[in-house]
């Protein structure tokens, strides 16, 4: 949509005789420029971001997080040539906006940034009421600074929050595998870097809620130890108890004092779990006598465990509470018929579990409803597994090999929205951190 | 050979004394000299002792040369018995999709496994499960897992102590086949068998 509005306004701008194909367009266009465009924008607001001088990076930036969000209508104006004279004057003052055009032109907020004396100057324009609607001055470090990007991708989020009320999600990372390695990468794809070395193996990486740590499984000779890295100080724990056998799935509680996990031994795979706060008290919450269970993921409440168990044959999404009592299947499954299923995930509101079910032997990503116990299929074409929520909670990361090699993708669960998070080699095993906290950016 | 030939240097020096009367070599070992009367007759005597000495040591080393060489022909027959006991130790056994049950045509090679760990008390193994690249990545690892734990049930079921055997799992992270065919699929679902003590002296059950 964006490239055709893009479009249309080059048309009505520079071919003042064509007639503009738009919803509603009725009559001829015979002279001078006509902007007649009638576009029912649905739920999305359009949104703006004006070209201004200097802040290349940061102002791009700021607009593709924006666009990413997928909560705007985002329009993207052509580059200088054609456009009204009073939206890019370079070494002049801003002047004030000019509201009418960008009203016809659909947008209802328009976001600014200019350098300014004490930081990068940052200003919200409601279009439709024709005023500025929030301004602040944020400081930013130097593009090259290691630091940039998370900055501006913090001052994406609150740009969103001061327009919708929910902050963005472009201050997050997604840790992921590629070659049995555990890199991390930003929510917009930029970034990408490694978390642990080239002379081990790991799998299976998990974020702690403050997004200062990450548990992985130590991989070696077919065994696998769970190493909870702090990112900061690259300080490493192994969590008591996993030196033995092969320990998988780690995942941290919404608090994060209690990592949930499970081992693999001759026994069968059963979920445990250990305090990591203080590296101590490990308790086992299933036995599985010949069955497994694995893959554990908390609801928000911390009092709930979805999980994965192949008590009645293939792996289903079964719950318990975080104790280990009360276990019930969660995701509904026909004996016999329904597919295996793997990899669940607790939405961050509590409301649903993402997981994948194979469909004709090919994983596909499904939402089941918590409450209603509704089962809804996301995904058809392609190899598509293991997701995991955006902190927003309507977006998910996952890997697909609709392109021919298993990548990591991101969907938006509420427009259908896809997008490529383009890295080297086999992506898989992605895990989205929470929002990423930094210093407060405005008052 | 090195000893006939040092007999007969000394057959030769004793030929020498004999003939000299024993005036040179005062370092010759006994026989000590005796008086010129019965010298001759004693050292002819000796001389063919000597002889027939060097000739019995001759035979002797031939002996023990024809010994040797059975032996070696035996050695290598075992080499060859030995390589058979590795691959009947090593060999994989595979599993349908998702399904860790040993298959019955399996059980031949498994009951082999388990006739050489009785015969060879020292034997230990590490069995390790595998899967497809099909599935759930972490899932794999727990299905690798179920499939060489069920290869050391069937083993401990015919009487191997469970201690010997240890179980892992790779999962799908160390395929053989690097296809992503039916025919690859088939290859990688599979358990191997790493010898990891008591190898060195094999004996056939």
């Amino acid at each position: 949509m964006t490239l055709s509005r893009s479009l249309l306004l080059a048309a009505a701008i520079l071919a003042p005789l064509a007639s503009v194909v738009a919803q509603d367009s009725t009559k001829g266009i015979d002279q001078g420029v006509r902007v007649g465009i009638t576009y029912s924008p649905g739920v999305r607001p359009g949104l703006v971001v004006i070209p201004g001088a200097g802040l290349d990076s940061a102002r791009a930036l700021v607009q593709r997080d924006l666009d990413f969000s997928d909560r705007f209508e985002m329009m993207v104006l052509p580059p200088t040539t054609g456009l009204p004279s009073d939206a890019f004057r370079p070494g002049l003052a801003p002047p004030p906006l000019n509201y009418p055009l960008y009203r016809t032109l659909g947008a209802s907020y328009g976001v600014e940034l200019a350098a300014g004396p004490g930081g990068t100057l940052v200003r919200v324009h409601d279009v439709t009421a024709g005023t500025v609607r929030k301004e602040a001055t944020v400081p930013l470090p130097d593009p090259a600074d290691p630091s940039f990007r998370l900055a501006v991708h913090r001052l994406s989020d609150e740009i969103v929050r001061w327009i919708s009320g929910t902050p963005g999600i472009a201050a997050s990372r997604l840790a992921l595998v590629i070659d049995r390695r555990v890199w991390r990468i930003d929510s917009d794809g930029g970034d990408l870097a490694p978390v642990t070395g080239t002379t081990e193996e790991a799998l299976s990486p998990a974020w702690s809620p403050d997004g200062r740590k990450i548990a992985f499984t130590l991989f070696s000779g077919g065994r696998g130890s769970i190493v909870v890295l702090d990112l900061g100080s690259n300080a490493r724990a192994t969590v008591p108890s996993t030196n033995q056998f092969l320990n998988l799935t780690p995942m941290f509680s919404p608090d994060g004092h209690t990592l949930a996990f499970a081992r693999s031994s001759e026994e069968g795979t059963d979920i445990y779990t250990a305090d990591v706060s203080q590296m101590c008290c490990v308790q086992r919450l299933t036995v599985g006598r010949y069955a497994d269970n694995l893959n554990p993921t908390y609801a928000p409440d911390g009092r709930r465990l979805a999980f994965v168990s192949t008590r009645t044959g293939l792996p289903q999404i079964y719950a318990m509470a975080a104790d280990g009592t009360d276990q019930e299947v969660l995701a509904p499954s026909d004996f016999g018929v329904t597919g295996s299923s793997n990899a669940p995930e607790w939405s961050p509101d509590g409301a649903r579990v993402v997981f994948h079910r194979e469909v004709d032997r090919s994983p596909q990503l499904f939402l089941l409803d918590v409450a209603g116990s509704r089962v809804r299929q996301l995904t058809s074409a392609g190899r598509n597994e293991d997701p995991t929520w955006a902190p927003d909670g309507r977006h998910l990361a996952f890997v697909s090999d609709r392109s021919g090699r298993r990548q990591l993708w991101v969907i938006d669960v509420e427009s259908g929205r896809i997008r490529q998070l383009n890295t080297p080699g086999n992506a898989r095993l992605p895990a989205w951190s929470r929002r990423l906290a930094g210093s407060s950016l405005t008052n | 050979m090195r000893h006939l030939s040092r007999s007969l240097v000394g057959f030769a020096a004793l030929l020498v004394v004999a003939a000299c009367g024993g005036k040179n070599a005062p370092e010759q070992p006994a026989p000590q000299a005796t008086p010129t009367n019965t010298t001759d007759d004693a050292a002819a005597r000796r001389a063919r002792q000597d002889s027939i000495d060097a000739a019995a040591r001759a035979r002797a080393d031939a002996d023990a040369r024809a010994r040797a060489d059975a032996e070696a022909r035996a050695r290598s027959d075992a080499a060859g018995g030995r390589a058979a006991l590795l691959e009947a130790i090593t060999s994989k056994i595979h599993f349908d999709y998702d399904k860790a049950d040993i298959r019955s045509d399996d059980n031949g090679a498994l009951d082999r496994k388990a006739a050489i760990l009785a015969k060879n008390s020292g034997l230990r193994l590490k069995i390790a499960g595998n899967a497809d690249e099909r599935g759930s990545d972490e899932y794999n690892l727990a299905l690798g897992n179920r499939r060489g734990a069920a290869a050391k049930r069937y083993l401990t079921s015919k009487g191997v102590d469970a201690a010997r055997l240890e179980v892992v799992s790779y999962g799908e992270e160390k395929p053989v086949n690097p296809g992503h065919d039916e025919g690859a699929y088939q290859d990688n679902r599979r358990d191997d068998f790493e010898i990891t003590a008591g190898g060195d002296n094999l004996v056939q059950p």
